[in-house]
């Protein structure tokens, strides 16, 4: 994601990193340049020029000119702002009302309501809420049913609403059953509208009174381009929104609506949809994003997200196993392989690593590595539990079998057999000369110090 | 012309809706279509109850329009062609979506021709303008036909919420008041509901839909193509599920699915339709670019032009991947799903 706006902008960084001293002549060059990145990335022409303004005027103040390196000190402006124009930190829902709170989902056609309205639920279910679903989209053909649908498959309840009854209608009944069964939260789904037709419009603006939302959130599709700046304008002078939804940064998308939609509604974006499944949605960090943009990575993001998918226990059994000395057999092996394809897998990593480690893995392609991942696991589980327990065992006919049972060569095998040997041999180094010598080895890799961390 | 009939219903009453789009339809059938009428200044058309292609374009495309040529008329009121006159017709392009590439090769070509043909003032720049955006935009103009296979299978592709079910309805009424017949195959069994979406549709305007419960797109397909061969259907149309293009694993589905096709019936899929809704910014380019060498895409409808995204970004896939445009949707209704002709499509953005 945000990869070509991320890669024209570290072209400029860079070029800024290796000049001694800045004049006036090569921060316009870079100016122009990241003009460009900002408009290829379909950031809204009025923000781009407010932008460059304001990074131009600071990268000619003090702060840049005294630096020792002013190449650095143009970046870390860059980013400053970058951060400053998506919201200075994460915002989460405010949901401190008496019950039910109420969540009221706008946006065009096709921007994702009803998949975000399911992701959310099943989000604040999580934090143990009492959710309920309900969508008043009586236009578009079965798509009442799509939210009931998603519904039934996480377990929340959706309100039984129906095309022959009005919005307006549905609002009520929604509410009063809200009411009467103590939901914690209701998220109101509403049919897609363009920001110029008058008459939705006004139906939304009248579902909103009845409703009276302590949340209003305006879904915004990461792909828009430069026409991002009227929608959320029409969106923002016709609603009070509370917040912006960012869909479908999964793609190639530029992002650009991203810094675009902020600065119009002045609205924090609260949430990211990150893939089709019901878990992508995330909170929004526009630090970590902007880091992310300039290819920082976003190491605390990584880290939360090991946090929420890794199995603690397990991990701390693995740990305290190689600790103890004893031996990391093929069993442990699987679980770590495991762990990694929880956390979403190769690419999903990657996106978060810092460039300079990224760049070094695109090598690798993360299809290919997810699939060798899905394959060792089936090798694995492929020999018997002894076997696990004592890999030496495995000799020529036990692999043999082995490679039958997977549908694997027998190569395969044994490139499996010796690439966890390494991995012992290195867990044994580990539980030696614990984590500092570990990670003098890793250290070269990351080029000294993690970016990301200042 | 929806709208004026939406306004004038109850906003949330489905019932006026539906009426009011069978009023369109009989209205429009009533017309005859006119062809692009260029010379013919917005202000002094008469009102009529019908509105022509070229003002039916108009009207989808107003906002993009007041936005683009309001600006534009500013601009060219007729004064010295200036630095400042570039400066401003830059914004203006990159605003519409038309990308740095684009809009670069754009002006630079308009400089040549100022140029070369010694144009004096902004309003001959705006003639020179709309000249080149058209022969960026006339080779697409291709239309599609449907006669050359029976049955005629058409796939539609694109990344979510592009606009792909709802073309479908379109597309099939549309075969339909032609006097073809059309089968669809509700190929997106991913989404929640989605078959339900096309089933529903279906039943409304009596075509004949082809699902089945969970299971594969490309054996949903399969069935449906069969069943029209038998049948003697004219037309096939399978929808698939929506997908981001850097998604591999959808990808290849996708492809699996062009596979299965030509296995029911060799040659088929005839026509690959790519979705793109109008509101995508650049990365429309990289969506054409994705799908179009994962299926070889054959034709694009440009979705949603009826808000108010400018749509520009077809300048720029023009130049990426000139693949035809053979549908714009300029509007919620049947018949706002439109050939696309270069020549309105200026027209009505400039004048």
């Amino acid at each position: 994601m945000l990869e070509n706006l991320t890669g024209r902008l570290q072209g400029v960084i860079k070029n800024l990193r290796g000049q001694a001293r800045l004049t006036e002549d090569n921060i316009s060059d870079a100016m122009r340049e990241v003009r460009m990145a900002l408009l290829e990335a379909d950031v809204a022409l009025p923000v781009v020029k407010d932008f460059i303004s304001r990074v131009k005027a600071r990268a000619q103040g003090k702060e840049v000119l005294l630096s020792l390196t002013p190449g650095q000190a143009v970046i870390e402006v860059v980013n400053d702002e970058l951060t400053e124009l998506m919201g200075k930190a994460n915002v989460g829902l405010n949901l401190a009302t008496q019950p039910p709170a109420i969540i009221l989902m706008a946006g065009l056609q096709g921007s994702g309501k009803t998949t975000t309205s399911a992701k959310l639920a099943k989000l604040l279910k999580e934090q143990k809420k009492k959710v309920l679903l309900a969508s008043a989209d009586i236009y578009r053909p079965a798509a009442i049913a799509q939210l009931q649908t998603l519904a039934k498959q996480l377990d929340i309840d959706c309100f039984d609403s129906n095309a022959n009854q009005k919005p307006s209608e549905i609002a009520a009944l929604t509410l009063e059953h809200a009411k009467k069964n103590y939901y914690d939260v209701v998220i109101f789904d509403t049919a897609g509208r363009l920001g110029i037709d008058e008459a939705m419009m006004a139906e939304i603006k009248a579902l909103h009174t009845q409703l009276n939302p302590i949340e209003t959130l305006f879904v915004v599709d990461a792909m828009q381009g430069q026409d991002a700046v009227n929608t959320a304008k029409a969106f923002g002078e016709t609603l009070p929104l509370t917040g912006v939804v960012l869909t479908k940064l999964d793609g190639d998308a530029r992002g650009g609506a991203a810094l675009s939609v902020r600065h119009v509604t002045g609205q924090p974006i609260k949430f990211i949809g990150v893939s089709e499944k019901v878990d992508g949605l995330e909170p929004f960090h526009p630090d970590r994003m902007a880091g992310r943009i300039l290819g920082m990575g976003d190491v605390l993001g990584l880290i939360e997200q090991a946090h929420k998918n890794v199995d603690m226990a397990e991990a701390q059994k693995v740990a305290d196993k190689i600790k103890s000395g004893s031996k990391f057999d093929l069993e442990d092996f699987k679980s770590q392989m495991s762990q990694m394809r929880k956390m979403g897998g190769m690419g999903a990593l990657m996106d978060k690593m810092p460039a300079q480690m990224a760049s070094m893995a695109a090598k690798v392609n993360n299809e290919d590595a997810d699939k060798s991942l899905r394959r060792i696991e089936g090798i694995i589980n492929s020999m018997t539990p002894l076997e696990r327990r004592k890999p030496e065992l495995i000799k020529a006919t036990r692999k043999k079998r082995i490679a039958a049972g997977s549908g694997v060569q027998v190569q395969e095998v044994n490139r499996l057999l010796k690439q966890f040997e390494e991995t012992q041999k290195m867990m044994k180094m580990f539980s030696k000369g614990g984590m500092a010598k570990m990670m003098r080895g890793m250290g070269g890799m990351m080029g000294g110090k993690l970016p990301g961390l200042r | 012309m929806f709208n004026i009939f939406k306004k004038k219903s109850q906003p949330d009453n489905s019932i006026d809706k539906e009426t009011a789009v069978n009023e369109t339809e009989v209205q429009a059938e009533a017309v005859p279509v006119v062809t692009v009428s260029a010379t013919e200044p917005k202000e002094t058309e008469p009102k009529k109850a019908a509105l022509s292609f070229t003002e039916r374009l108009k009207q989808g495309l107003s906002k993009t329009r007041q936005q683009l040529g309001g600006q534009l008329n500013s601009l060219f009121g007729g004064g010295k062609i200036d630095a400042d006159t570039y400066e401003e017709l830059e914004t203006i392009l990159l605003t519409s979506d038309i990308g740095v590439a684009a809009t670069q090769r754009l002006l630079d070509n308009l400089k040549k021709r100022v140029k070369r043909e010694n144009l004096q003032d902004t309003t001959a720049l705006k003639q020179a303008l709309k000249a080149e955006l058209l022969a960026v935009l006339t080779p697409l103009e291709i239309p599609l036909q449907t006669n050359t296979h029976a049955p005629f299978v058409i796939m539609l592709a694109g990344v979510n919420g592009a606009g792909k079910t709802t073309t479908i309805g379109k597309l099939a009424k549309q075969f339909q008041s032609q006097g073809k017949s059309v089968l669809i195959a509700a190929g997106d069994t991913f989404r929640a509901a989605a078959r339900e979406q096309l089933q529903v549709w279906g039943q409304r305007n009596n075509v004949h839909v082809i699902a089945s419960e969970g299971g594969d797109a490309a054996a949903v397909i399969f069935d449906a193509v069969n069943s029209a061969m038998a049948k003697k259907i004219d037309i096939v149309i399978a929808d698939t599920a929506g997908r981001l293009p850097t998604q591999m694993h959808l990808m290849d589905e996708i492809k699996k699915v062009q596979r299965v096709i030509d296995k029911a019936y060799p040659g088929a899929p005839h026509e690959i339709l790519l979705v793109i809704d109008a509101n995508t910014g650049q990365n429309a380019v990289s969506q054409v670019k994705a799908f179009d060498d994962a299926l070889g895409i054959t034709g694009l409808v440009l979705s949603k032009l009826d808000g108010s995204a400018k749509g520009g970004v077809i300048a720029a896939i023009a130049e990426a991947r000139p693949i035809p445009v053979r549908f714009i949707g300029i509007g919620e209704a049947i018949d706002d799903l439109r050939p696309f002709k270069a020549q309105a499509f200026v027209d009505a953005l400039f004048d």
